[in-house]
């Protein structure tokens, strides 16, 4: 498994590029909200740039927007540079912002129609393309209520729509399902996939590990406005190390000698699980991890289930913010 | 919500980019749907003038003017550039909103004359004070006010009225661009507005002031808007009262609206 390290492009030929940025860096007075990030977005990609609030996620996606100017840095959009030819990179892209930018006294129709007309469609193909979208998102019977009373999730819906008025070459979706109820997640989640199924590349920023790991095909892990890991979801976990073998016991009073055989053959300690008779511990390999439930067997231990899973991104997040915190510096995935 | 939004997957393309006017224009559809919509802002901007004109007519007006009826003749101009000048913070308020809600963001981040909101906002804002001055000087009308130039006066006080409102406007829309709560935009705005519209010749003929505050009064911009208003109303304006009147309005058009432009485009 190779996992490209922070600071190199990735391997493709410079026209699929959707997005290249080296060395961005924006500063709100003394704080480097963004400090020197390059990013490679391939077209037609879901790119994630996962953090917690206030890394630079959104700074970052904004300067992309042509909505804030970088310090120093350049960054292209579709070919076109952010700094030199912001009119261009907007012809391309569409952003939908952390808050639905929606106007909440018009109804969900005008809104559309308004950006329609803004695009340049005239009259009765303003009011056709807004149909679509609200047809195609479910907002057809909400079409003329204000959007104040729209819930969470439809106004959501709605500022996705906003953004589709006119295909974009490039989506960006800061934060798309923030506050939302899991089934209005899981729609928005459906929207995102059968964007890019239609060719739009999509970059999004999440603070829900969870929500890379569904979308992105690539992931950029930023703290502190810096990027401090990029990789496949898989890459990332596999760079934290090792998978976890999870065992759940017949016999609930064995609990303690299983923890002593398989902290014995595994090397690390072993956690209960939440319910039941559960353990989980750290396994190097799968030739390890078999060898301790070889030795359980062999001394007796039933087991009634077992599993072995890779670390969740959370913990690979921890693993990557601990891991720069210490080192003062980036943090290379891979070899 | 029906599967992935099948209707997306086909690509919806471009087309030929509308004109800077086409922009503004569709700014503007959007400030007359918010009067459709929210019908109750006329409320607030025309209220306080109400108030006003109704409580100083007849609580003041005998002992200021002789009778509520002569009182009401001075007044009632006055009131107008008030209104006018009070509704420009409106405008700042619904600015202030509209870029707290990332609303803002979405219209830059679209290939459009980057001016062109603005140019909603003056329509919004022209509309609000042609409404709210029609309001407050029919309820004048009512009340028994009479202006003495006719229809022609009061079509030239109201083309007044618009340029004072879209002067004053600027201040506002600069507030609202710098300012992210509305409600500051509103506190500052009247703690800067009360006094210049209070020590004006709005309400009374400074004759009685003290020679100091006559000084300011004299010179302030209400006080010569509302001079060439009356002047306009009562048929007896001459050409040196409206000129005073709309230097004001001119200079802060001139001044602030590159600064305008310099904050909207900075991008930060």
């Amino acid at each position: 498994m190779n996992v490209s390290p922070v600071n190199q492009p990735v391997p493709t030929g410079p026209g699929a590029l959707a997005i290249s940025a080296r060395g961005l860096v924006k500063s709100f007075g003394k704080v480097r909200a963004v400090d020197g990030i390059d990013l490679d977005v391939p077209a037609g990609m879901i790119f994630a740039i996962l953090g917690p609030n206030g890394a630079g996620k959104t700074t970052l996606m904004r300067m992309l927007a042509t909505l804030a100017r970088p310090d120093r840095g350049s960054a292209t959009v579709m070919g076109h540079d952010v700094e030199q030819a912001p009119h261009e990179v907007r012809g391309a892209i569409a952003m939908t912002g952390q808050f639905a930018s929606l106007d909440e006294d018009l109804t969900g129709r005008e809104n559309l129609v308004l950006l329609a007309r803004l695009w340049g469609f005239r009259g009765r193909a303003a009011k056709t393309r807004a149909g679509e979208l609200l047809a195609a998102f479910g907002l057809a019977e909400a079409a003329t209520r204000q959007v104040k009373d729209y819930s969470g999730g439809m106004r959501r819906r709605l500022d996705i729509a906003a953004s589709l008025v006119v295909t974009p070459d490039v989506l960006f979706l800061d934060e798309p399902t923030t506050g939302l109820d899991p089934s209005a997640r899981k729609d928005v989640w459906r929207m995102i996939r059968g964007l890019a199924a239609s060719g739009v590349t999509i970059l999004l920023t999440t603070q829900y590990l969870e929500e890379a790991d569904q979308l992105a095909a690539r992931i950029a892990v930023i703290d502190h406005g810096r990027k401090i890991a990029e990789g496949t979801s898989r890459q990332l976990k596999a760079a934290t190390g090792t998978g976890v073998l999870h065992v759940a016991l017949a016999d609930g009073a064995r609990l303690g000698e299983a923890a002593a055989i398989l902290e014995h053959w595994l090397g690390h300690s072993a956690q209960p699980g939440s319910e039941g008779a559960q353990l989980s511990v750290s396994a190097g390999t799968a030739e390890a991890a078999s060898e301790a439930l070889a030795s359980l067997l062999a001394s007796g231990i039933e087991l009634s289930d077992f599993s072995m899973g890779q670390p969740s991104l959370d913990e690979v997040f921890f693993a990557l913010t601990a891991k720069s915190n210490q080192d003062g510096d980036r943090t290379e995935v891979g070899s | 919500m029906n599967e992935t939004g099948m209707p997306l997957l086909v690509r919806v393309a471009r087309p030929k980019p509308p004109s800077a006017l086409s922009n503004a224009l569709v700014f503007g559809w959007r400030a007359v749907l918010k009067f459709k919509h929210v019908p109750e802002q006329l409320f607030d901007l025309v209220m306080t003038p109400i108030m006003f004109t109704l409580l100083f007519t007849f609580v003041f007006g005998g002992a200021l003017a002789g009778s509520p009826g002569e009182y009401l003749q001075f007044f009632l101009p006055g009131i107008l550039v008030q209104t006018v000048v009070f509704n420009a913070v409106y405008s700042g308020m619904g600015l202030s909103t509209d870029i707290g809600k990332g609303l803002f963001d979405r219209f830059r981040s679209l290939p459009i004359w980057p001016l062109s909101p603005f140019a909603g906002l003056m329509v919004g804002d022209i509309l609000r004070h042609l409404i709210a001055a029609t309001i407050i000087l029919s309820i004048g009308l009512i009340l028994g006010y009479r202006p003495e130039a006719g229809l022609p006066g009061v079509l030239a006080a109201f083309l007044m009225l618009v340029a004072i409102g879209f002067g004053t406007g600027w201040i506002f829309i600069v507030l609202g661009l710098l300012i992210r709560t509305p409600t500051t935009v509103m506190t500052l705005g009247f703690t800067f507005l009360f006094p210049v519209v209070f020590a004006s010749n709005i309400m009374v003929d400074p004759v009685t002031m003290p020679g100091w505050l006559r000084a300011f009064v004299e010179v302030n911009p209400v006080s010569l808007m509302t001079t060439a208003l009356r002047g306009l109303m009562s048929g007896s304006a001459t050409f040196g009262q409206v000129f005073r009147a709309l230097i004001a309005p001119v200079v802060l058009t001139g001044a602030l609206a590159p600064v305008t432009l310099w904050i909207y485009l900075r991008r930060d």
